[in-house]
């Protein structure tokens, strides 16, 4: 089986973001840059996979300006077989992006597509199910384990209220929870080889998908700022306030 | 404008973010439909076909959808899209794996998650983990949205007479077979709707302390949630989480307890009406958003204050 993960670029978790004076958008030049953290737990499932003998080649797919081939990279160290790269100016919508990875997935057939379950960007949370539905294979999404069988995975999902135990028959789409796994970092050498291992690139109109915004944003702003309260010294006072100030018990 | 409101239920209660997605719908269009599909909901229906300014209730009652499982509910959705301007469902675990996968069979350009509705084609949805807050509009002729429940209040459920519709079953996927739920058993209010919640993060040091948040809940008919921290950890399940990845509440109050204020569970509460936190360190960014800060170590503040609420 191959497994098809695809990654996003997106801004580093641990960057505190910044609305454009403009309101265009958020401040990008020169911050730091990472894979989407859900699409590094896709990956580590995905070599896991390959570990147990489940999987024989985990291709990487990232959709986006020329810097994904960074983000590729990162799947490529972390142990994945080979890239590839559909250029275009920016991330498309989740929907033109599941028109892309749906000419990919036919066109190198693949048996599993991993995908993270939203990117922390633009908190979507659309391309797995976007991407099982043109395709009309099940979905597994928000899952927390996967356990491959004869007739395809038992998956194990995170709902509100739960855990949801479903059998998907092979083909399928998932998309990973956080505690799917703890992904692994790259060792040096890893990083090292994965500068020769292959990415293809490709281009939407080579793909034939059109991937013209459907929604535009009109304007970007902060929101409203919370002001910090006053420090209270002990349980009768915060009683007390909370009682006959904010009066909310 | 004709609506369809996604409505969700579980354990055969109506789950209710839906009532406060009807809200988010009555501000786009004046014809509100909503769309319930399970096995044994009838319940459901007469409660919900008594909610003010509904046009109809369409029940789809069948074995089909006694799961709620998604691919299932996206086909039915698309064959009846073609009545609506807009589909929308909450944001909940439920609505956003479905939303997305009705709007792909539909070729539409979903919205995530919005907050506010501009008007029938714009709204405003947070992104960057509630960072930012985007303003979007869409171009395609058919709207399917989920919605962020605690944006919005709950709807009056009283003083309407809905006509009830029953819609065929568009079948099931082969290809997915429902195994089992296994669902948290609590007697407390759940998360997302309850008035109070205590969330313990890192700083509860094990999930046997969360007894202490717990007893603390009781006390004030609370809820109880953690930080991603404390769930990474292992201290508690993850239908526990508050946050960007979690769930989203807006209590009247929040008391987080051990927990340093990371961006991403921020995201999850910053919309609490009074937020209380309790840290040992003084330079927590979480007091930053507190209306009220307490410095004190939480193996003594929480008893502390159980007591104090006692008398």
């Amino acid at each position: 089986m191959k497994i098809l993960v695809p990654v996003k670029r997106v801004i580093d978790a641990n960057i505190r973001v910044r609305v454009k004076d403009d309101h265009s958008g958020v401040e990008t030049a020169n911050i730091k840059m990472a894979i989407n953290p859900f699409c590094e737990i896709a990956v580590e499932e995905a070599l896991r996979l390959k570990e147990k003998g489940s999987a024989e080649e985990i291709i990487i797919v990232s959709v986006g300006p020329a810097k994904c081939i960074e983000t590729i990279r990162n799947g490529l160290a972390m142990g994945a077989n080979r890239g590839i790269h559909v250029l275009c100016d920016n991330s498309p919508e989740p929907l033109a992006l599941a028109k892309i990875l749906k000419m990919i997935v036919e066109r190198e057939s693949v048996g599993l597509v991993l995908l993270g379950k939203q990117s922390i960007d633009d908190d979507n949370n659309q391309t797995g199910q976007m991407l099982a539905a043109l395709l009309g294979w099940p979905l597994g999404s928000y899952i927390s384990s996967i356990a491959v069988n004869d007739k395809g995975f038992e998956i194990v999902r995170e709902i509100d209220s739960g855990l949801e135990r479903l059998q998907l028959t092979a083909p399928a789409i998932m998309t990973a929870d956080l505690r799917l796994n703890e992904p692994r970092y790259a060792s040096l050498p890893n990083i090292m080889q994965a500068k020769k291992k292959p990415i293809e690139e490709l281009t939407p109109i080579d793909l034939g998908i059109d991937i013209t915004p459907r929604v535009q944003t009109i304007e970007v702003h902060e929101p409203p700022a919370r002001e910090a309260g006053i420090m209270v010294s002990g349980a009768s006072e915060l009683v007390d306030k909370l009682k006959n100030e904010a009066k909310v018990i | 404008m004709r609506v369809l409101v996604i409505a969700e239920c579980e354990k055969g209660l109506l789950v209710p973010a839906t009532l406060n997605t009807i809200t988010a719908a009555q501000q786009i269009g004046s014809e509100i439909d909503v769309l319930i599909a399970g096995h044994d909901c009838s319940v459901l229906v007469d409660s919900l076909s008594k909610v003010a300014g509904l046009a109809k209730v369409l029940c789809c009652e069948h074995p089909d959808f006694e799961n709620h499982i998604t691919e299932n509910l996206a086909v039915l959705i698309q064959s009846i899209s073609g009545n609506y301007s807009h589909v929308m469902a909450a944001a909940t675990t439920f609505g956003k794996a479905l939303i997305p996968y009705a709007g792909a069979l539909c070729d539409v350009q979903a919205i995530s998650d919005i907050s506010e509705v501009v008007d029938a084609d714009t709204f405003v949805r947070p992104i960057y983990a509630g960072n930012a807050l985007a303003t979007v509009k869409s171009s395609d002729s058919l709207k399917m949205i989920t919605v962020r429940a605690t944006s919005f209040e709950l709807t009056i459920t009283e003083g309407g007479n809905a006509k009830v519709e029953n819609v065929q079953s568009t079948g099931a996927n082969e290809n997915l077979q429902f195994i089992e739920q296994m669902l948290s058993l609590s007697e407390r209010p759940e998360l997302t709707s309850a008035k109070v919640v205590i969330s313990g993060g890192r700083g509860m040091k094990d999930g046997e302390n969360f007894k202490m948040l717990e007893s603390l809940a009781d006390k004030m008919g609370g809820a109880v949630g953690a930080s991603r921290a404390a769930v990474d950890a292992g201290f508690v399940p993850n239908d526990y989480q508050v946050g960007q990845t979690g769930k989203v509440v807006a209590p009247d109050l929040y008391i987080a307890v051990g927990i340093s204020g990371a961006i991403q569970h921020l995201a999850g509460m910053k919309d609490s009406k009074v937020i209380v936190a309790i840290n040992t360190d003084e330079d927590a960014p979480i007091f930053q958003v507190s209306d009220y800060g307490w410095n004190e170590d939480l193996f003594t503040a929480i008893p502390d204050l159980t007591n104090a609420l006692e008398s």
